[in-house]
């Protein structure tokens, strides 16, 4: 029996090696961790238990016989986070470039069904040279099957990707399904079609990180929620992410012990609107002067900076965050924003976390570009996905809510559970001064009529209480007392239950 | 006594009268521009009387203004306060002829103080102790020497004209004189047009010491003792004490009796000060007198007892001074720090905008006190003098004063604009403070190339390193009792932990304990009792029986930890996470972006920068407007601007180029 025990160490201590202390070096030597050191700063000390560290590929074409790894270049198995479960898969770059072939796919595919039978987030830790060339279609049948399991394990448990190094091709499209993408800065990139194609088909020069790298994903395209400065950091990061998710669709998201005074009065908060209607101000002020210790863990926050978005708790409780930011493009709703938004408050209402939304919105952004883009079908993203939403939303607006943007915005008529308002709430059609030159065009030129009418215009609309008088905002609230009045809100709507007609699945507007 | 007063003036020293005034039974008025709509003193007025708009030169300084929001609300008397009108004779005069009373002194005091050649002349006359020197001009080089050797060496030879440093020259001997006579003459041509020169003698290491007078204008007039205030910055008081450290007993009684004779000859009425500069063999000259009351004049209050604005308000409503100068007492020692929004890392760059959160400390009565004009959600606007409070400490003697002082600056949390708290608070703890030995080059000499927090020497470096890891171990603990944990299986957090400042590695054990945690830290046992919470900016705790606190913010994973004026970057890790942390690649700063690009399709409103201008980090490069509201794009850091691409009128499209940079 000793031999045997000796023999399954000695296994095993092949296996931990993945491609050997060369690699290993060669995998530091770029700025990056091993596949197990990964793990291992993820998950809570001694808490890893690795599934499938004997799988070996069976290939025999190109010389790959002789060449086998146990464990052929992927890490797999659960662990806890702050001792909540969790699944992994970390790519193992020292094997084979962490290329993806049949038995790799394999493994993948073993821990994301676990997942889902159990209810436990996913979290892929990326680090992959792309399909095993020397499989063929073994490797991209492997992809398929990843792909088909991340769509349905969508809506039912959270799946978090990690890009800590290539990621490129087909590759991309599992990431791509996940609910959130973060980036290792300097380190990851991710394309559909690398720098060499591109430069041979549309003759531009660019390099991986510019096409690719976390910085353009995170700004630009917005595809990667947020970019980390090392592993390091980013693994760490991680685990507060984690902190804040329910396990599945079917729990409602964690608590801990919260030391906030949910009844915690702001008088800074009533001087937070400027005298002057069209000066802007920063509304993650109102955001993380409202949330348990002005934690508040931003997503995309260098994309579509005219709207914020992101997780904090109320007493103790996970919530999800939208609101208008003034400070960019005066909060206009565009496509951008709205798609960001829309994805977000879709994730919120799949696990149940409840919304709230912060309201200061003149419109939608006017121009060619955002009609020629489709202004139409990407702002009714967010105007479906409110609607949609079945979690408890609360909503408060602080200053503008015009027009349309007015409805998207969490509104009642989108069954806003608490709509409530700030005495500096304008709800309109429009601005004043707009609305008067439609309604009194034929006053155009009479300087004095158009002031005189916009003044009218002004008292009767330019505040909260025409929206009162409908219903339309549950009560007009003084700004400090907002924490006080949304962790009621929030407490007396815990166990809300609606359903929509059931349906094979909706068309949200794609 | 007066029923009613106007306080023609705005922040925190409207505010300190108001006080007063109140306590005493008197209603106040308060005046305030387009600016100060909702400021803290007309908050506090008990009415308040719109004069105009934002710059003074349109609200605090029209003098019709006031005059009429005098008569609209019925106020009998106005209280200056200080700058703006409290030093102006017509102002004075013209409350007089609507029999409003001017709670200061006379007018012809004003006058004769205001003039600096006329009032030296009188301070001569009253026997106070001018600098020595020439008062004619110098006619050639020769004279200049028999001049100098009168006066005694060193002497300054400076321009008539003059004025920032220019023309001036210190001779410490015939040859030097003559020679610098010679130079300043021709400097002083070619920078002022007027080569007429004077000589004076040089004092040598100067100190900048002020006798706080009262009069009643009965003849009653009382010195309350001297304040020093040589810590300047470009002639800017920062600091200020009573007493002074380097006066004894006897100099403070010649200053104070020759402050005296200098009120008394022009007839003063009211709270004056006497300023004096006094060299290292204890010699003290006139300087000039300020016929109001003073920024600083707080730290003569702790010390005496006494409420200076009262004795002004009863001196200006008839009555006689209610003590003698036998009755002046000397109580301990008071400190004075000016709290500015500035940055002291760009150069004291002044710096407005919202007070996001502002939080003074608190503490008993005796022991500190925060005269302020602004409170939390409030504006710091760019018209007026940026100081935002002054935070005054006192203690039996000056080294409890001090600490008082660093623990209250160690409180005092101010975030939305930048502020000069940490660099007060190194000034307080520099050894030359401590000991005394300041003079007004304190600044100058101490941080020459401008003040830099990770130069503040820690007394103790093991404290930060102690609290990084005790917020993290606290917010860790938190963590781990997170719901839904696997039965059996849940988190334990280690002791064991490293702590990363400045690339260093602190590796500690942090032990929970009944009032806080026991730490190991290199081979030593520390205990850390603190009640501070995940989240609260201060982090209040008694290291081994040592009060400390300490700023904590939290950006990522790092601790932002601010501490006797110093700044640290913490990052606190398992000591495998450490391990790790050491095979991260050191990353470049990143590059500088060249451009300027408009965030948004826009009208390009205004540029606010010429080719070739230098910028600092923050400085308001342009203007977009977008749906209507303007959007101040401000320089991400310090550059010179090479070209300007669009100018005003322009409409923009997103990522358009404004400006670019060297």
């Amino acid at each position: 029996m000793q031999e045997i025990i000796r023999q399954l160490e000695e296994k095993r201590e092949a296996a931990r090696l993945g491609g050997g202390q060369r690699r290993i070096e060669r995998q530091h030597a770029k700025g990056k961790l091993t596949a197990r050191e990964r793990i291992e700063l993820f998950l809570d000390p001694d808490s890893f238990e690795e599934w499938d560290m004997f799988v070996e590929h069976r290939c025999n074409d190109f010389g790959m016989a002789e060449e086998n790894v146990p464990g052929d270049g992927v890490v797999t198995g659960y662990g806890t986070v702050n001792g909540r479960l969790v699944f992994v898969f970390s790519q193992d770059f020292s094997v084979f470039g962490g290329s993806l072939s049949e038995a790799h796919a394999k493994k993948i595919c073993k821990v994301m069904e676990h997942a889902v039978k159990v209810g436990a987030p996913l979290i892929g830790l990326n680090d992959s040279g792309g399909a095993r060339i020397q499989e063929g279609v073994d490797a991209l049948a492997g992809y398929a099957d990843v792909f088909q399991l991340n769509v349905l394990a969508s809506g039912v448990i959270p799946q978090i990707s990690m890009i800590m190094g290539p990621c490129a091709g087909g590759a991309v499209y599992s990431p791509s399904m996940t609910d959130f993408i973060f980036m290792v800065k300097d380190t990851s990139y991710m394309f559909v079609t690398g720098p060499d194609v591109v430069k041979t088909v549309t003759h531009e020069e660019v390099t991986a990180e510019e096409l690719g790298g976390a910085v353009t994903h995170t700004s630009r395209s917005g595809v990667a929620d947020l970019a980390f400065e090392n592993d390091v950091e980013a693994l760490l990061m991680l685990r507060r992410f984690v902190n804040f998710l329910p396990a599945s669709n079917r729990e409602k998201p964690p608590v801990w012990p919260n030391e906030d005074p949910a009844g915690r009065v702001e008088i800074s908060l009533d001087s937070l609107i400027p005298d002057d209607d069209n000066r802007p101000y920063d509304m993650k002020e109102l955001i993380l002067k409202v949330v348990d210790n002005g934690d508040f863990f931003e997503i995309q926050p260098d994309y579509a900076g005219n709207i914020l978005v992101g997780f904090a708790r109320m007493q103790g409780s996970t919530v999800g965050i939208v609101a208008n930011q003034p400070l960019v493009l005066a909060g206009c709703l565009d496509i951008d924003s709205s798609k960001k938004a829309a994805r977000f408050v879709r994730f919120c209402d799949a696990f149940n976390i409840p919304l709230i939304t912060f309201v200061d919105v003149p419109g939608f952004l006017p121009g060619t570009s955002q009609e020629f883009g489709g202004i139409i079908k990407h702002g009714a993203k967010l105007l479906y996905a409110y609607a949609e939403a079945t979690v408890p939303k609360v909503t408060l607006i602080t200053r503008k809510a015009y027009g349309g943007a007015y409805d998207v915005m969490s509104s009642k008529h989108l069954r806003g559970d608490v709509n409530l308002a700030w005495p500096s709430a304008e709800i309109a059609v429009m601005g004043p001064k707009g609305a008067v030159e439609i309604i009194f065009r034929h006053d155009i030129g009479d300087h004095q009529k158009i002031e005189q009418r916009t003044a009218e215009y002004r008292a009767k609309f330019a505040n909260p209480f025409v929206a009162g008088h409908r219903g339309f905002i549950d009560d007009v609230i003084m700004p400090h007392s907002t924490r006080k009045r949304i962790c009621r809100s929030l407490a007396m709507l815990k166990d809300k239950k609606l359903e929509n007609p059931w349906r094979k699945h909706g068309n949200i507007p794609l | 006594m007066f029923k009613k007063i106007l306080i023609a003036n705005r922040g925190e020293i409207a505010c300190r009268v108001m006080k007063t005034a109140r306590r005493m039974g008197i209603q106040t008025v308060a005046v305030y521009s387009d600016a100060d709509r909702d400021a803290l003193h007309v908050q506090l007025a008990d009415e308040a009387v719109h004069i105009g708009a934002a710059p003074s030169s349109e609200s605090y300084l029209v003098m019709e203004r006031i005059i009429q929001a005098c008569r609209e609300s019925g106020a009998e008397a106005v209280h200056p306060g200080y700058g703006f009108l409290s030093e102006n004779a017509d102002f004075c005069e013209a409350l007089e002829r609507e029999g409003i009373r001017f709670i200061g002194p006379a007018p012809h005091a004003i006058v004769s103080m205001g003039d600096k050649i006329a009032s030296k002349k009188l301070a001569a006359e009253a026997g106070v102790n001018t600098i020595p020197g020439f008062a004619g001009v110098i006619r050639d080089a020769e004279q200049a020497v028999a001049v100098a050797a009168e006066v005694g060496y060193p002497v300054m030879l400076k321009a008539s004209a003059g004025g920032g440093g220019k023309g001036m020259r210190v001779a410490w001997n015939d040859v030097e004189c003559r020679e610098g006579f010679e130079r300043a003459t021709n400097e002083a041509l070619s920078s002022f047009g007027d080569g007429r020169i004077l000589i004076e003698k040089y004092i040598q290491q100067p100190r900048h010491i002020e006798i706080q007078v009262m009069a009643d204008g009965f003849g009653n007039t009382i010195y309350l003792n001297e304040r020093e205030c040589s810590i300047q910055r470009r002639n800017q008081k920062v600091v200020e004490e009573a007493p002074s450290p380097f006066l004894d007993r006897s100099t403070r009684r010649a200053m104070g009796e020759q402050a005296v004779a200098l009120a008394s000859a022009v007839q003063y009425r009211s709270a004056g000060t006497v300023e004096f500069i006094v060299d290292a063999d204890h010699n003290f000259y006139f300087l000039e007198m300020n016929t109001r009351l003073q920024v600083e004049h707080p730290v003569t209050e702790m010390t005496t007892g006494l409420d200076l604005v009262e004795l002004m308000l009863r001196v200006a409503a008839g009555e006689k001074l209610p003590l003698t100068q036998a009755d002046v007492r000397l109580d301990g020692w008071a400190l004075e720090c000016r709290v500015y929004a500035e940055d002291p890392f760009r150069n004291f760059l002044p710096s407005t905008g919202r007070l996001v959160r502002y939080r003074p400390p608190a503490g008993d009565e005796s022991e500190i006190r925060v005269d302020t004009g602004v409170y939390e959600g409030g504006e710091v606007s760019i018209y007026y003098d940026p100081m935002i409070a002054k935070l005054i400490t006192h203690g039996a003697d000056r080294d409890q004063a001090i600490d008082r002082m660093r623990q209250a600056l160690d409180e005092y949390y101010i975030h939305g604009v930048r502020h000069n708290i940490g660099f007060l608070n190194a000034v307080v703890a520099h050894p030359r403070f401590r000991e005394g030995r300041i003079t007004t080059g304190f600044i100058a000499e101490e941080y020459p190339d401008g003040f830099f927090p990770e130069h503040v020497p820690q007394e103790d470096p093991a404290k930060p390193v102690l609290v990084a890891a005790a917020v993290h171990r606290c917010y860790m603990d938190r963590a781990a009792r997170i719901s839904g944990q696997l039965p059996g299986h849940e988190r334990i957090v280690h002791n064991d932990w490293v702590v990363l400042i400045d690339g260093q590695m602190h590796h500690l054990q942090v032990h929970p304990g009944e009032a806080g945690y026991r730490l190991e830290y290199q081979g030593r046992d520390y205990c850390l009792d603190t009640d501070w919470r995940s989240g609260q900016p201060l982090f209040h705790a008694t290291i081994d029986g040592e009060t400390v606190c300490f700023q904590v913010e939290r950006e990522g994973l790092w601790y932002h930890l601010a501490y006797h004026g110093a700044e640290i970057r913490a990052l606190v890790m398992t000591a495998r996470a450490a391990e790790l942390y050491a095979l991260m690649p050191e990353k470049m700063a990143p590059d500088l972006s060249r451009f300027l690009l408009s965030p948004m399709p826009g009208l390009l409103v205004k540029v606010a920068v010429e080719p070739g201008q230098k910028v600092v980090a923050g400085e308001e490069l342009a203007v977009v407007e977008a749906m209507k509201m303007e959007n101040v794009l401000r320089a991400e850091q310090d550059a010179v601007v090479a070209r300007v691409a669009a100018g005003p009128g322009e409409s923009l499209t997103v990522d358009q180029v404004i400006l670019e940079f060297e």
